[in-house]
């Protein structure tokens, strides 16, 4: 007989123990291992799927920030520029402005100068006048300045048109103080008298005189009385002397030739 | 000759004996739950892992994808009673290189056994599914005269799992012993590994016709989906 009934009874009980045993210690233990790899791995997926998300949500963040920042770097910069631009125009309109009152400083003072020298040159040039003209007087004439100066004031008072005589004799007439007669330097008696003497001829009458001296006149003699006036000076020959040298400061050009005479001496 | 390692018996009193199929079968049981213990004893989750942890999740894998080819839509549920049908038939079969070892499956007993646990399992497990007249009335299907003819099937196919592995582990240790006899060299090597190819074909027809009859037993009679109508 190839079947045993006991075996077989034996064999079934045995396999069914082996297929307990097999869930035991096989199946259920491997399973639930590939289960939780494959959970962990789904877990992993999932915790890597996330970290993406936020690194790709901070990388976004990150991207706006920066583009952010650099609008307001710009921003800054537009900004800054237009600043130091309006500071720089500014600093040269001021600058422009102290340039322009230096040089109206420098103007002022290259004119303030040029009249110094002017009058320097006025000053020097009536004591060099009167030291030619005394010098070469005495030296031609043995005469003196002065002499020749009274001289011809003389002369003058003589030689005066009608006129000029009446509105002269008006005005002594109507005068209440001995006319005045000035001199820069102190008159002589004898060209006291000479003058004296020419008045007196010219108007036809004893006019009182009273001699003063006075040196802003420059070297000349001058007669008043009552707004007239009769003179003769060398300030007027220093004047045009002033005005042509000023002309040749100005123009800093050598002077043309043939300078200008001096003016006749005026009677008014 | 003894055709079965039924014949050998260490221990009887009356009904109850040891013989050496029982004893193999022991010896088997105490390697392969031992061995099972011992591995997953230090199971990781971790992705690097043993090899005897590989070995065994590709063998425990490897079973479960079978059972859903053959179209067990819930593998894990049938995963105890057939791996454990195509473990123990292979392990038996691979033990054959062990000088002296006979194997339990050469014994008519041990495959009847195994035969008679698929004939009980197949309608247990047909009924869990389709509550008990759902089962029955798979009998009388397409028509009520396919019943005789259902029942002889039932029971010549369970005839047929035990004759089938029977005959040819037996076929293979007796080739074996009469090699031995007429040429005891090279040969019987041979035999023994063209043995060791035929058990583990034996261990995945057994378990893959369990599979079959039991996916017969339990695959739900879903209507089938109407085709499109055609315009």
């Amino acid at each position: 007989m190839l079947i045993d009934w006991f075996t077989v009874g034996a064999q079934a009980l045995n396999f069914l123990i082996l297929v307990w045993l097999m869930k035991c210690f096989l199946y259920q233990p491997v399973l639930d291992a590939i289960d939780a790899r494959e959970k962990k791995i789904a877990a992993e997926l999932a915790d890597a799927d996330a970290k993406r998300a936020e690194a790709k949500k901070e990388r976004d963040e990150f991207e706006h920030k920066n583009e952010e920042f650099d609008q307001h770097r710009a921003g800054l910069l537009t900004k800054a520029t237009e600043q130091a631009k309006g500071e720089g125009d500014k600093l040269l309109g001021e600058a422009r402005q102290a340039a322009d009152t230096l040089g109206a400083k420098r103007q002022e003072a290259l004119l303030r100068e040029a009249k110094n020298l002017n009058q320097a040159i006025t000053r020097r040039a009536q004591q060099e006048v009167f030291a030619i003209a005394r010098k070469a007087l005495a030296d031609l004439a043995s005469a003196k300045l002065e002499e020749r100066m009274g001289e011809l004031f003389t002369r003058r008072l003589r030689a005066l048109d009608t006129d000029a005589k009446a509105r002269l004799a008006g005005a002594v007439k109507a005068r209440s103080e001995p006319v005045r007669v000035r001199s820069a330097f102190d008159l002589p008696e004898k060209q006291r008298a000479a003058i004296q003497q020419a008045l007196n001829e010219t108007l036809s009458a004893d006019v009182p005189l009273r001699f003063e001296t006075a040196p802003d006149l420059v070297s000349g003699i001058e007669l008043t009385a009552n707004g007239q006036k009769v003179a003769w000076s060398i300030a007027d020959y220093l004047a045009a002397l002033e005005r042509y040298v000023g002309e040749l400061l100005q123009e800093k050009a050598p002077p043309a030739p043939g300078a200008p005479a001096g003016p006749a001496p005026v009677a008014t | 000759m003894r055709l079965s390692p039924d014949e050998v018996i260490y221990w009887q009193q009356g009904f109850f004996k040891l013989n050496a199929t029982i004893a193999f079968t022991w010896g088997l049981m105490l390697v392969l739950a031992v061995g099972a213990k011992l591995i997953t004893r230090k199971l990781t989750v971790e992705h690097t892992r043993s090899r005897w942890q590989n070995l065994l999740e590709i063998v425990v894998t490897n079973i479960t994808r079978q059972i859903e080819e053959v179209g067990l839509s819930n593998p894990r549920k049938y995963l105890g009673f057939l791996g454990t049908l195509f473990l123990f038939i292979a392990a038996a079969s691979l033990c054959t290189v062990i000088p002296g070892y006979e194997p339990p499956t050469g014994s008519l007993s041990t495959t009847a056994a195994l035969a008679l646990c698929v004939l009980v399992a197949v309608p247990l497990f047909g009924i869990e599914d389709q509550g008990l007249g759902g089962y029955l009335k798979s009998y009388i299907k397409p028509t009520v005269v396919m019943l005789p003819f259902n029942l002889i099937s039932e029971v010549s196919r369970t005839l047929a799992l035990a004759v089938r592995l029977f005959g040819n582990m037996m076929s293979g240790a007796m080739i074996i012993a009469i090699l031995l006899t007429i040429t005891p060299f090279i040969f019987p090597v041979v035999m023994t590994l063209l043995g060791l190819l035929t058990g583990m074909v034996q261990a995945y027809i057994f378990s893959i016709l369990a599979a079959v009859y039991i996916a017969a037993a339990t695959r739900t009679r879903e209507p089938k989906p109407e085709p499109a109508p055609s315009t």
